[in-house]
């Protein structure tokens, strides 16, 4: 149990460095820096910026001011302004450090910001794909063969088939359109989250009823379900109760890499549905060269990412006990 | 099989009362069926495979001969107000009014265009599936969008394909500390959050884009190629990995080092083949994806640039162009459409390719 988590953390501290280190120096091979605009600044006001972000030092100073855990700045809480005087900054304390677009936002204002709208939509969207999924490949498991069969594992292939850009498409002109149900864009109540949710968990839930399928069909073969079949429990008790069980086990290893793809498929949507999430504000900063929020946001998704997968593969130790936590 | 019936031919073993000569003999009348004329066989077989694989021929032939096809330029304009609805073939089959106007074509490409100018003239067929916004021809579009993302896809699975088999095959020969490294290193890897980094990568690129073109002939477009086979390699790299794993000391690898067959022997005629299949099936499953991640970058301005078109940048202006007031369906519904339909071949074919290469992995996901 315990090597199980320290090796877990290791490479995931690993794995952080590497993200780190990597976009970070990549940032700085950009020629051409954030501030350049159409106009070229006043040398004494260009200084001022280049010393206020730290662009003026070299890069393996600037490199571990971001890292931290320590200050460097030795004359920085002036020049910060306000409460700069922390000793400790840096990714390793969680400070991300300033927008350089938004001049007045902090990385970690920002994310604090747009975080939890991203986390709904990405709820909403796993609660489609996980009730949907679900649903449909019991029931094309039970009715095996049958039409509802083909036509469910139809719906499953095309949904994993098509961008969720396209299914976007098509929800708006059904959903908004043609029956007014729902509002088309923005933000603000649940009902702005329903089509964005759905049209992001569509090809995950395809998949689950894929898996849910393979899942049950295998586990409804086994000796235990003919045995509780032949001790006389009705049938509805032999799924709900035995078969399901079993049947699900595949589904809870792919909700990891399901969360990362809803996390990360919410880029597109959210520019689609002018959802203020993280993911647009990513997207944005990428192109704006916004590095520290662009850094920021991949930093994020990475812990978010790296967690969520671990967590899963606990939860599969304890669910299936035929694998053990040292092997995996 | 031969060899080893020669070799053992001379002593005499009582096999319940038949000699090894008769068992020999009587093998020989069986024609032995190779892997890939099995596979072949299952694949015709598999009517949902079968009829994806036609599909995907004829698509991929359209796309191939785009310039030769009587259709209209993709990206002649026609400023009107509105995109016009689409006109089905049976009132208006064609018309007059080709306008040769294209990005820079390749060499090929051109003599293409003018074989299309000397055998149809200036006959086009009519806006069968509608125009969009700005009057150009939606059936051209898909038909030209379909050539560049199938490029694409090719490539970058290939470039893929490259650096997953080679990096999995080496970590699977070398084994022992050097394999845990390598596959540590594709663990790490998985874990990063591919997306953000293809797009920092590309941003990054784009600042470089006139020197990279200038001075080293390099385009855009064949970085995105190499950025996007150098994401979707890890996959394959397992896979291959695993195979050859177990291969090295399954039974069959054994019973030929004991027949006394040379080591290149081995890996070319033994573990390469059962390799490949896999590879094979990787590969139909890596397009796809390939192809809506390069609708997923061209829908963020990141991948294909107009006037080139692609299916990401058809889905954008159909997308771009749904509004309350009028919905004109035909821009997003025909380029979804042809995308779904070519994706969904690709991922059927995959599954049917999986069960005919590979009877272990059969009916699982």
């Amino acid at each position: 149990m315990l090597p199980f988590l320290l090796r877990r953390l290791f490479w995931f501290v690993v794995t952080l460095w590497v993200v780190v280190t990597i976009s970070f120096f990549l940032m700085r091979q950009v020629r051409g820096g954030p501030f350049d605009g159409e106009r070229s600044l006043n040398e004494a006001i260009e200084r001022n910026i280049q010393a206020r972000y730290h662009l003026d030092w070299p890069q393996w100073k600037q490199y571990l001011q971001y890292v931290g855990p320590f200050n460097l700045d030795s004359d920085g809480p002036e020049l910060l302004g306000g409460d700069g005087t922390d000793p400790f900054t840096g990714v390793l304390v969680g400070d991300f450090g300033p927008s350089f677009k938004y001049r007045d936002f902090t990385v970690n204002d920002i994310i604090g910001q747009s975080l939890p709208v991203s986390v709904s939509l990405g709820l909403i969207a796993l609660m489609w794909a996980l009730s949907l999924g679900l649903t449909a490949g019991v029931a094309s498991a039970l009715w095996r063969g049958s039409k509802t069969d083909v036509l469910l594992r139809l719906l499953a292939t095309g949904g994993i088939a098509l961008p969720n850009f396209t299914v976007a498409g098509f929800l708006v002109i059904f959903f908004v359109f043609l029956v007014p149900l729902l509002p088309v864009a923005g933000y603000g109540s649940w009902r702005h989250l329903v089509l964005p949710g759905f049209a992001l968990g569509a090809p995950f839930a395809a998949y689950i009823a894929r898996l849910t399928r393979t899942g049950m069909l295998e586990v409804l073969s086994q000796d235990y379900i003919r045995t509780a079949h032949a001790k006389g429990l009705p049938p509805r008790l032999v799924i709900l109760r035995h078969a399901i069980k079993g049947g699900i086990l595949p589904v809870v290893s792919y909700l990891g890499p399901a969360t990362a793809g809803i996390l990360t498929g919410s880029l597109v949507i959210e520019r689609i549905f002018a959802i203020p999430g993280t993911g647009s504000h990513f997207v944005n900063s990428a192109l704006n060269r916004d590095y520290t929020l662009a850094m920021g946001v991949t930093i994020l998704y990475t812990v978010l990412v790296y967690t969520l997968n671990a967590l899963v593969d606990f939860a599969y130790t304890l669910l299936d006990p035929r694998i053990s936590m040292e092997e995996s | 099989m031969g060899r080893a019936s020669r070799a053992s031919g001379a002593m005499r073993w009582d096999l319940g009362g038949r000699e090894l000569e008769a068992l020999a003999a009587e093998a020989e009348r069986f024609r032995g069926e190779s892997l890939w004329q099995d596979a072949w066989r299952r694949l015709k077989a598999n009517r949902t495979a079968w009829w994806s694989l036609l599909f995907l021929a004829l698509f991929g032939g359209a796309a191939l001969l785009a310039p030769l096809l009587p259709i209209p330029s993709p990206v002649h304009l026609d400023l009107q107000l509105e995109p016009q609805p689409p006109v089905p073939p049976w009132e208006l089959f064609g018309e007059s009014g080709f306008e040769p106007e294209y990005w820079e074509l390749s060499f090929l490409d051109e003599v293409l265009v003018d074989l299309r100018v000397a055998i149809f003239g200036e006959w086009q067929t009519g806006p069968w599936l509608g125009t969009d916004g700005k009057g150009r021809d939606i059936l051209s579009r898909i038909v030209w969008g379909s050539r560049t993302s199938i490029l694409v896809a090719l490539a970058a699975a290939l470039c893929s394909l490259a650096i997953g088999v080679t990096y999995g095959a080496l970590a699977g020969y070398l084994g022992g500390r050097v394999d845990n490294l390598m596959m540590r290193v594709v663990d790490i890897l998985y874990s990063i959050p591919f997306i953000f980094l293809v797009i920092f990568l590309i941003t990054v690129v784009n600042e470089y884009r006139t020197e990279l073109e200038d001075g080293y002939g390099i385009d855009r477009e064949t970085v995105f190629y190499v950025v996007i086979g150098a994401v979707y390699w890890l996959t394959m790299a397992r896979v291959v990995r695993g195979q050859v794993l177990s291969l090295r000391n399954s039974e069959f690898i054994e019973a030929a080092r004991v027949l006394g067959a040379s080591t290149a022997r081995i890996l070319f005629t033994h573990l390469v083949p059962n390799v490949l299949s896999i590879v094979i099936v990787y590969l139909t499953l890596t397009i796809p994806a390939v192809m809506l991640f390069e609708a997923f970058l061209s829908f963020l301005g990141l991948g294909i640039e107009p006037p080139k078109v692609s299916w990401g940048l058809l889905a954008v202006d159909g997308s771009e162009m749904v509004n309350p007031v009028r919905i004109y369906w035909w821009l997003v519904v025909f380029p979804a459409g042809a995308m779904g339909a070519t994706l969904l071949a690709l991922n059927l074919l995959g599954d049917g390719l999986r069960d005919a290469l590979d009877p272990k992995l059969r009916g699982k996901d």
